[in-house]
């Protein structure tokens, strides 16, 4: 089982920053690595069991469900039900939570999943910092960093 | 039910932060509004179950917690609140840290949920979400930080109530006075820099001006502390505005005389016990007929110890009441600074003194000085008492400095045709009094205040000879019960605030 962990300080308040990143279908509106994204069935993107399709910028396509939705937390789940990664059991979390002395919102964005032992290393790397990061980066590039 | 969360973003590593507040007993190292905490029964700060007893920064408060929860791994603790001085009802509250992996910072949550009157809503949010919360946020924030802090408007306050300097300042002999333009002298004191608690008592340089007209510079050499020194502290007293120095008492020597001045010249022993503040200091310059000459025969530490506590018996037993033989009278706090003199100098009026005091050491100290019937208060009451040792009739006067905890039952302890004296209240402010409950024993009330009875420099003459003639004849006896240097004068207030201190108290330079 690999864990990973990451979080950041965005420079908008934590429901200004739910608006944009609360929508199941719209990765590619604000993370770099996705291209486009669809809800499978066309059913709203917060229903919570709805599955995304979406194709990442470098060609792989990835599906994957909707667990759990709060608007109340600012959180969701989702799992990975195909992907190219070669991972399995990956379930995620993605949370924001309000930073009170401050125009700002922690975020935090977690994965565990199981892989080949061999790759652990390469694909938390992937996932904590190519996928994870590089969203976080992306909101602080549209917020400001903090 | 109230739901509180505060949080904030600390540019430090999260396990430093969590090294820093993980232990239950460890607030007192960091957070401003504890002065003291202690583990109850000898237990360990990570036990969970243990409770915590902290005294809060005024000195004064006492509330009680108990540790709940303690994780490691996701670095949080929740605790109840099981005593408080305020309504918190089902307070629980948890502290999580969360790592801040981009950029090795920490993320730290404080929340709570509780119920409390709806009138008091606003005031206690306020309270625990700034005063506790935000608070303990900005002290592990000075103290942790990489970076300034970044919230506007956060000044950084100062670490921990102890003197901004090191005590040992206090007891060098004075330094040489360093003149600057216009004939001010620089020297040090302590400045109240808000009204607060004890903590807000600074060390600071000040600046003390060449004599005007009618005034002296003085050099203190011993300082009184009083309980209205607490009033002003606190604001209750709009005596002293911040920045400003406290302190109505001292004894010293003249070291400047400005024109006009009579009577007093250059090396003359003083003493001095009267507003306008400012005794807390090294060096001041005040209107010279505010002075009293000390006999040779009065050390300075009796007079910085008795003067104000001397001349306020003085006037309550001579004009407020004029107290005579046959007389029977109850002090309060009859081992305190004014109950003491009360007592040794009605019984030298003839009248018979009952006091009360806490505990059997405080009753000895009464009885030594002269109360004839000491009333230990945590074994008895003291109406109860009265009526036994006056068969019923009560008091003629009631001398209350207590106030808010006694004050309706002086009033039981009056005789018909009673005086009741209220001159303080040290325990809080006291209630709206049914004035037409008075005529139930034809009661008088009095209030003195002491600037009316010692405003004029005759006052004070005519108040302080009474009081050295009783203090050479040996039938009054001052006593300075401990002693603090001037830059611990925080401690003093501590002291005297939590009732601890016995007879005068005073701080030395």
């Amino acid at each position: 089982m690999v864990k990973v962990y990451t979080s950041s300080v965005i420079g908008a308040p934590a429901d200004r920053v739910w608006r944009v990143v609360r929508d199941f279908n719209g990765l590619p509106d604000w993370h770099p690595a996705i291209a486009e994204s669809r809800i499978e069935n066309g059913v709203p993107s917060d229903r919570v069991g709805c599955i995304r399709n979406f194709t990442l910028k470098d060609g792989g396509r990835i599906r994957e469900q909707l667990l759990a939705l709060s608007d109340f937390d600012y959180s969701f789940r989702y799992s990975i039900l195909e992907s190219p990664m070669g991972v399995t059991d990956y379930i995620a979390d993605f949370r924001l939570l309000p930073v009170t002395d401050g125009d700002q919102c922690f975020a935090e964005w977690t994965a565990e999943f199981d892989c080949a032992p061999e790759r652990e290393g390469e694909l938390a790397e992937l996932v904590g910092q190519g996928v994870f990061q590089g969203g976080f980066d992306a909101l602080k590039q549209r917020f400001g960093a903090a | 039910m109230v739901k509180l969360v505060r949080s904030t973003v600390i540019d430090a590593p999260v396990d430093a932060v969590w090294a820093a507040i993980r232990d239950f007993n460890s607030h007192k190292f960091w957070h401003p509004a504890i002065a003291d905490s202690v583990i109850e029964d000898g237990r360990a700060g990570d036990e969970v179950g243990c409770v915590r007893r902290f005294i809060l920064s005024d000195g004064e408060s006492v509330l009680r917690e108990r540790l709940l929860a303690l994780d490691d791994r996701e670095r949080s603790f929740t605790y109840c609140l099981t005593d408080a001085p305020i309504p918190l009802d089902g307070y629980v509250a948890t502290v999580r840290l969360r790592p801040v992996s981009d950029g090795d910072r920490t993320f730290w949550d404080w929340r709570s949920e509780f119920t409390c009157p709806p009138s008091r809503r606003a005031e206690l949010v306020e309270l625990v979400g700034e005063g506790v919360y935000q608070a303990g946020f900005e002290a592990i924030r000075e103290r942790l930080s990489r970076t300034p802090s970044a919230r506007a408007g956060a000044a950084p306050r100062s670490a921990r109530a102890e003197p901004s300097s090191p005590t040992s300042a206090a007891r060098e002999p004075a330094a040489p006075a360093v003149r600057r333009a216009g004939g001010a002298i620089e020297s040090w004191g302590m400045v109240m820099t808000a009204h607060g608690g004890p903590e807000v008592l600074e060390r600071q340089t000040v600046e003390v001006p060449a004599p005007g007209p009618g005034e002296v510079r003085l050099r203190h050499t011993a300082i009184g502390l009083n309980f209205i020194d607490v009033y002003c502290r606190t604001g209750y007293f709009r005596l002293v505005d911040p920045p400003g120095i406290l302190g109505m008492e001292a004894a010293g020597v003249v070291t400047d005389v400005g024109p006009g001045v009579h009577g007093l010249g250059e090396g003359d022993r003083v003493g001095y016990a009267c507003p306008p503040p400012g005794a807390y200091a090294e060096r001041r310059t005040m209107a010279a007929d505010l002075l009293v000459p000390l006999p040779d025969d009065i050390p300075d530490e009796t007079a910085a110890a008795g003067l104000l506590k001397g001349m306020t018996a003085a006037f309550l037993l001579h004009d407020v009441h004029r107290v005579t033989e046959g007389d029977t009278i109850l002090v309060h706090a009859a081992a305190g600074g004014v109950g003491t003199l009360l007592c040794q100098w009605g019984r030298r009026l003839g009248a018979t003194v009952i006091g009360t005091a806490g505990g059997p050491e405080k009753t000895r100290r009464a009885r030594e000085n002269g109360c004839a019937f000491p009333i230990d208060t945590t074994r008895q009451d003291f109406v109860a008492a009265v009526r036994d040792i006056t068969d019923g009739r009560g008091c003629d006067v009631v001398y209350d400095a207590v106030g808010r905890d006694t004050i309706e039952k002086s009033f039981e302890a009056l005789a018909v045709r009673g005086h009741l004296v209220s001159f303080g209240q040290a325990s809080g402010p006291l209630p709206l009094l049914d004035m037409a409950g008075y005529a139930g024993k034809s009661a008088c009330l009095s209030r003195p205040n002491y600037a009316h009875y010692t405003g004029t420099a005759a006052a004070v003459r005519r108040l302080s000879d009474r009081l050295f003639e009783g203090l050479r004849a040996g039938w009054l006896r001052v006593e300075a019960g401990q002693s603090f240097p001037l830059a611990r004068v925080a401690d003093a207030h501590r002291a005297l605030e939590s009732r601890q201190t016995t007879g005068s108290t005073i701080l030395t330079l």
